[in-house]
C-alpha cells in the first residue's frame, strides 16, 4: 500500500479484490457471482474516483477465490475489471477478465418473442462484440446490446 | 448417420446448398420417386400457412412418405397449455422427421435440440425460413443458369422482411451486386449492410424502382404493409411507388426474372403476370422440388 493513500474500502487478509467495476454495474456483478448468497465477509465501495472509468466500484471478498470460468462471467458488465488475489495482505496474483466467446444462462434475451422468454429454456448467446457488449441469441438470432442487457 | 436439422440457411455449407439444389433439379425432371417409402413426416403448423405446408405435403406425397400433423395450433394440445418441449418430445417418437412452423422466434432451434429426429424450420416468427431461401436460390439458378456474379434488386419492405434478409445473406456467397429499393422508413437495416461491407460486396440504395429496372438480373418483390408505418400519411405517399407494372418493364433485361415469395396483394400489377419475365408462380412450384431435395438430404436418401 502506498503511503499517504487512504483506502476507501478496508483491506482484507486473504481473499479476492475485484477492482475497476463500472459503478452502475456493481450490483449486477454481485448477482452474477452469487455474492448475495454466500456467508463470507464482503465489503464494497461504489462511486469512487477512477481515472479510467470516471466512477468505479470495488468489491473485497474475504477467503474466497474464483475459478477463471466464473470470473469471466462478469466480463459482460465489467469488461475492464481487475482481480487481485490477496494472501496475508499481499497481492500474490493479478488477473484481468476476458470476455468469453459464448455465454450460457447469464443474460436475458431482449426479444419478447424469443422462445427463451416463453418456455423454460436456458439462454445461450455468442458474443459478437465485447466493448460495447453485443450478444447474439443462439435461438432467435437477435442481438441484445448493452443498453438492453438484463442479467438473470 | 448424425442427425442433421435445417433451422437457418447458415446451417448449410455452400457445397451442401449446391447439393440440395442439384437434388431438386433431378426431382424437377422426375418428381415421383419412392425414396421416403415407409417414412413418416410430421407437419406441425402452429400457425396457418398455405404454400409452405401444401408444398411440403406435396413433396412428401411424391416421395411416397406418410404425413401426420396439424394445420393450426387450435387443433393441438397447445390449447390445453402443453409446452413446445412436451409436444416435440411426444411427436418425436411418432415420426422420422419434423417440419414445423411456429410464431415464436427461436422455437425451431429449440425443437431441433429437444428432438431426436431432424427438424426442418418452416418459419419461426420473424426469424428464419430457410426452405424459402433454398427455393429462391433454386429459382435464381434455374432462370440465370448460375448463382455467380448476378445483380439482384430487392424491392419493398427491406426492414422487416425475413425472406429478403435470408436471401441476401445466402446470395452474398456468390459475389452478388445488390440494389435495395424501399421507402426510407423500410430500408435495409444497418447490420445487414455491415455484413455486405465486411465481405466487400457492392450494394446500392434507391427509393425509385425505375432507376434500377434495367440493371437487375433478378427483381425480388415484397409487400409494403400499411401497419409498418408509424405515420399513415407516409404510407399513402409511397404505396404506389413500389408497385411493379408492365409499363415499367421496357428497359428491363431479357434474362431478368421477377420473383415474389407470395402471397402478393397489389405490389405486382396483374398486367405483369403475362410477361415472360414474371416467374413467381413457377417459383412457388419450385418449392415442391426444393423441399423434396431438403427432405431427402436430411434423411440421407439419394435420388
Amino acid at each position: 500500500m502506498k503511503k499517504g493513500k487512504q483506502l476507501s474500502v478496508s483491506a482484507i487478509r486473504n481473499g479476492t479484490v475485484i477492482d475497476h467495476i463500472p459503478s452502475g454495474n456493481l450490483f449486477k456483478v454481485i448477482l452474477i457471482l452469487g455474492l448475495d448468497r454466500i456467508d463470507n465477509q464482503i465489503t464494497f465501495g461504489t462511486n469512487l474516483e477512477s481515472d479510467r472509468l470516471g466512477s468505479k466500484a470495488i468489491i473485497k471478498i474475504a477467503d474466497r477465490f474464483f475459478e477463471e470460468e466464473d470470473i469471466n462471467r462478469i466480463a459482460l458488465v465489467a469488461p475492464e475489471a481487475k482481480l487481485n488475489i490477496i494472501r496475508d495482505y499481499d497481492v500474490v496474483e493479478k488477473h484481468v477478465v476476458t470476455v468469453p466467446k459464448s455465454i450460457k444462462a447469464i443474460a436475458k434475451c431482449f426479444n419478447p418473442k424469443c422462445i427463451t422468454n416463453h418456455e423454460n429454456v436456458l439462454t445461450r448467446f455468442s458474443v459478437t462484440n465485447s466493448s460495447p457488449v453485443a450478444l447474439k441469441c443462439h435461438y432467435c438470432e437477435k442481438i441484445t446490446d448493452e443498453e438492453h442487457l438484463t442479467i438473470i | 448417420m448424425k442427425k442433421r436439422s435445417l433451422v437457418s440457411i447458415d446451417d448449410l455449407s455452400t457445397d451442401e446448398i449446391i447439393k440440395i439444389l442439384d437434388m431438386a433439379k433431378k426431382f424437377e425432371k422426375e418428381p415421383t420417386q419412392n425414396l421416403l417409402n415407409g417414412k413418416v413426416v410430421s407437419t406441425l403448423f402452429f400457425e396457418p400457412s398455405t404454400r409452405t405446408r401444401l408444398s411440403f405435403e406435396s413433396a412428401v406425397s411424391r416421395l411416397g412418405g406418410k404425413i401426420i400433423g396439424f394445420t393450426d395450433a387450435s387443433s393441438s394440445s397447445v390449447t390445453k397449455g402443453e409446452t413446445l418441449n412436451d409436444t416435440i418430445r411426444t411427436v418425436n417418437s411418432y415420426c422420422d422427421i419434423i417440419v414445423m412452423r411456429h410464431p415464436i422466434e427461436g422455437s425451431a432451434r429449440y425443437a431441433s435440440e429437444v428432438a431426436d429426429v431432424p427438424v426442418i424450420n418452416a418459419g419461426d416468427g420473424a426469424n428464419q425460413h430457410p426452405t424459402q431461401t433454398l427455393l429462391d436460390l433454386y429459382s435464381i439458378r434455374k432462370t440465370q443458369g448460375t448463382l455467380d456474379n448476378l445483380s439482384v434488386a430487392m424491392v419493398g419492405d427491406l426492414k422487416y422482411g425475413r425472406t429478403v434478409h435470408s436471401l441476401m445473406m445466402a446470395m452474398a456467397r456468390w459475389n452478388t451486386t445488390f440494389h435495395f429499393i424501399s421507402p426510407e422508413e423500410l430500408g435495409m437495416p444497418p447490420e445487414y449492410k455491415l455484413y455486405l461491407d465486411n465481405l466487400d460486396l457492392t450494394y446500392y440504395e434507391h427509393t425509385d424502382l425505375n432507376e434500377v429496372s434495367g440493371k437487375a438480373d433478378i427483381i425480388y418483390m415484397t409487400r409494403v404493409q400499411k401497419e409498418r408505418f408509424s405515420d399513415p400519411m407516409e404510407y399513402e405517399k409511397v404505396k404506389n411507388a413500389y408497385v411493379l407494372r408492365r409499363s415499367m418493364l421496357g428497359s428491363c433485361r431479357e434474362n431478368m426474372r421477377i420473383l415474389h415469395p407470395l402471397p402478393r396483394v397489389n405490389e405486382i400489377h396483374y398486367d405483369v403476370d403475362s410477361d415472360p419475365r414474371a416467374y413467381y408462380f413457377e417459383q412457388a412450384l419450385n418449392g415442391v422440388y426444393t423441399r423434396q431435395g431438403i427432405l431427402c438430404f436430411l434423411l440421407g436418401a439419394s435420388n
